[in-house]
């Protein structure tokens, strides 16, 4: 690096390996302390100390311990800690689908839910328990399966809107989206109104977007699922860079971009139709996140793209304390606190860009 | 290997074989219903030499931006071939063409944050090599940032570097595109209207911008301009588009006259010599009201 370069390159102007690694490790443990001050809440509260030692027994899988586990430490390891961990994962998912779905559309508003692509997920799923399909086993592919097609097509039919002249103005696409979710919305009625009672109320609750607690095999795999779609988008995080700066210049640049858009649609259908498939449908993470991170570290993906998935999973995971506790013993789901806190924001940021951008 | 791929492409350009040959070329957009399939671009065939700057002029809907595109290998041709360096589009990757040729576009809004040194920076994708395991972060060679930052000083937006492009006016943002397009490294430069809604003295800015480039870089531009002065003043030849075909190639002085102009627009104008250069000057006729 020349003297002359490094003036402006180290200046926070671009991104360095080493401001990545700061905002990075920064994130990463605030989110374990976000994750450990989430375990302490619930119906019943736990302190710390006991996290630590339930923590502490379930790493070492302490089986003669175990006998000895109080109720508290069996909350916390069979359903409190799994949990925790779950909606960290769904918002870091939702955060990320977020922030790709703003590069590709270049539209800064754009959310899978907003959209209707979590409702093209979700009426794959309801279509899936409808048949009886894999029902019993939540996490094996096949509800996923069914989330990702559904997903697929509500986003291609959406970037077929969009592209349709040339370039969709913000509120347009957003209107497409609505009036995209309201007609899948209704599909999803109409299944769950044909349904039993006792399936249909399950299914509803679903709908409405809460997490539960998995069992450990099922959340490794899903953990397992979203890391690695997470890394793949990071691997064309320099792509959805260039093209921000729209597809003929993205073009110009030397991006095929042909054969990434199409590549990040199947990533973000595929993270969307899992996130769905075990959580339903959790509104605004994907777009009140991302806007926040953006505003503080910039918009270069290869870092706004991780920063926004740690930052969606902490938002997630105290969004889910709240829904736990706020009713507590009762619980809310936990797409109401996010669209009660998410949906003012949007409006906000509605209002506020009228005068700017459009 | 794939170094000595990029050096054979950026020497690539030499003085003897025309910088873009243009052969029969035609394109056309898919049909909308109902309408008659027309030829956007009409077999059109010419070339370009190294360090020539090439105006292309023509009335709205002439297709002097779909030529660009197709030169930039953004459309394919229909019919036709196009050749840059001796060497067909065709047969070179996107990222080859990256590295030969640069695009300033028309408009560019960027809704995102992103800095003018980021934007800049982005240049430089088409150079890197990408290394799997690092994600893309620290990529930036180097060679990278000392490319971005001289063409940042050429365009003199050095100062600006750490601010946001959507915060900059119309003339510097320009700047910043043509800086972007610099970063490339390119041999030619195609520019789609640079100075459109610009102000007179960033208008003048862009132009002798682009000079200074030629002369120091030796860049062949080509250059769609709806301002017949614009061409005039700072084109070496001018190529004149009517309807998808070339009507007339050639000097501001065989293309920029009254019956040229006639034909192409259909309209009365007043051409006389610029003071300065004696180059064409374009101005509107006197007012004539028609009863």
């Amino acid at each position: 690096m020349t003297d002359l370069a490094s003036s402006w390159a180290n200046a926070g102007a671009v991104l360095t390996v080493h401001r990545w690694m700061a905002v990075i490790g920064g994130l990463l443990l605030a989110s374990v302390a976000i994750l450990v001050l989430c375990l302490q809440f619930g119906a019943t509260s736990v302190d710390v100390k006991t996290v630590a030692t339930a923590i502490m027994h379930m790493l070492r899988a302490d089986q003669e311990g175990a006998a000895t586990l109080g109720t508290s430490e069996i909350i916390m390891v069979q359903i409190r800690f799994p949990r925790v961990l779950m909606g960290f994962f769904v918002g870091a998912g939702l955060a990320a689908v977020g922030v790709t779905l703003q590069a590709l559309l270049r539209n800064p508003l754009a959310d899978p839910y907003v959209l209707g692509v979590s409702s093209g997920s979700a009426l794959g799923v309801s279509l899936a328990i409808l048949f009886g399909i894999g029902s019993t086993f939540m996490l094996l592919p096949i509800l996923p399966l069914f989330g990702f097609a559904g997903g697929l097509l509500a986003l291609l039919l959406i970037y077929r809107l969009a592209q349709s002249k040339s370039r969709l103005p913000i509120h347009s696409l957003l209107l497409a989206g609505v009036i995209l979710n309201a007609i899948l919305t209704a599909f999803i009625m109409f299944i769950t109104s044909i349904l039993e009672p006792n399936r249909s109320a399950g299914l509803m609750a679903w709908l409405m977007g809460s997490l539960t607690a998995p069992n450990y095999p099922a959340l490794g795999m899903f953990l397992l699922y979203v890391l690695c779609v997470l890394v793949m988008l990071m691997h064309k995080a320099q792509s959805l860079n260039m093209l921000t700066l729209g597809e003929e210049t993205a073009r110009s640049l030397g991006v095929e971009t042909e054969g990434i858009k199409k590549w990040l649609f199947v990533l973000t259908a595929l993270l969307t139709g899992a996130i769905v498939s075990v959580s339903g449908m959790i509104g605004f993470v994907g777009m009140v996140v991302p806007h926040a991170v953006r505003s503080v570290i910039g918009s270069d993906h290869r870092l706004l793209l991780p920063a926004s998935a740690l930052v969606g999973g902490m938002f997630l995971a105290v969004a889910d304390t709240i829904a736990r506790t706020i009713m507590a013993p009762a619980e809310i789901p936990v797409g109401i606190v996010t669209a009660l806190t998410g949906g003012p924001f949007f409006l906000y940021l509605l209002l506020w860009r009228k005068d700017r951008m459009v | 290997m794939k170094t000595d791929r990029m050096e054979t492409m950026q020497s690539g350009l030499s003085v003897d074989v025309p910088a873009i040959e243009v052969e029969g070329v035609s394109f056309r957009y898919p049909t909308t219903e109902g309408r008659e399939r027309i030829w956007t671009l009409d077999h059109l065939s010419f070339h370009v030499d190294a360090g020539e700057i090439l105006g292309v002029v023509g009335p709205n809907g002439s297709g002097k931006s779909s030529l660009l595109k197709v030169l930039s290998g953004y459309l394919p041709a229909g019919e036709g071939d196009v050749r840059l360096g001796g060497l067909s589009l065709g047969t070179r990757s996107q990222a080859d063409i990256a590295r030969l040729v640069a695009v300033v576009p028309q408009e560019y809004a960027q809704v995102f944050p992103f800095t003018v040194a980021e934007t800049v920076l982005m240049g430089r994708f088409p150079h890197r090599t990408a290394r799997w395991w690092s994600m893309g972060i620290g990529d930036e060679t180097a060679k990278d940032l000392a490319c971005a930052h001289q063409s940042m000083i050429d365009t003199d937006v050095l100062s600006l570097a750490d601010r946001l492009v959507s915060d900059l006016s119309g003339g510097e943002r320009q700047r910043v595109m043509i800086a972007r397009a610099l970063a490339q490294a390119p041999k030619i430069l195609l520019l789609d209207e640079p100075t459109a809604f610009l102000d007179i003295n960033h208008q003048i800015e862009i132009c002798s911008l682009i000079a200074q480039l030629r002369a120091e870089r030796r860049l062949t531009v080509v250059l769609v301009s709806h301002d017949l002065n614009v061409a005039s003043q700072y084109c070496d030849r001018v190529l004149m588009l009517k309807e998808g075909r070339l009507c007339r190639i050639g000097s501001p002085d065989e293309t920029i006259r009254p019956d040229v102009l006639h034909m192409i627009y259909g309209c009365e104008v007043v051409v006389d010599a610029h003071p300065q250069t004696g180059r064409p000057r374009v101005t509107m006729p006197m007012n004539i009201v028609r009863n």
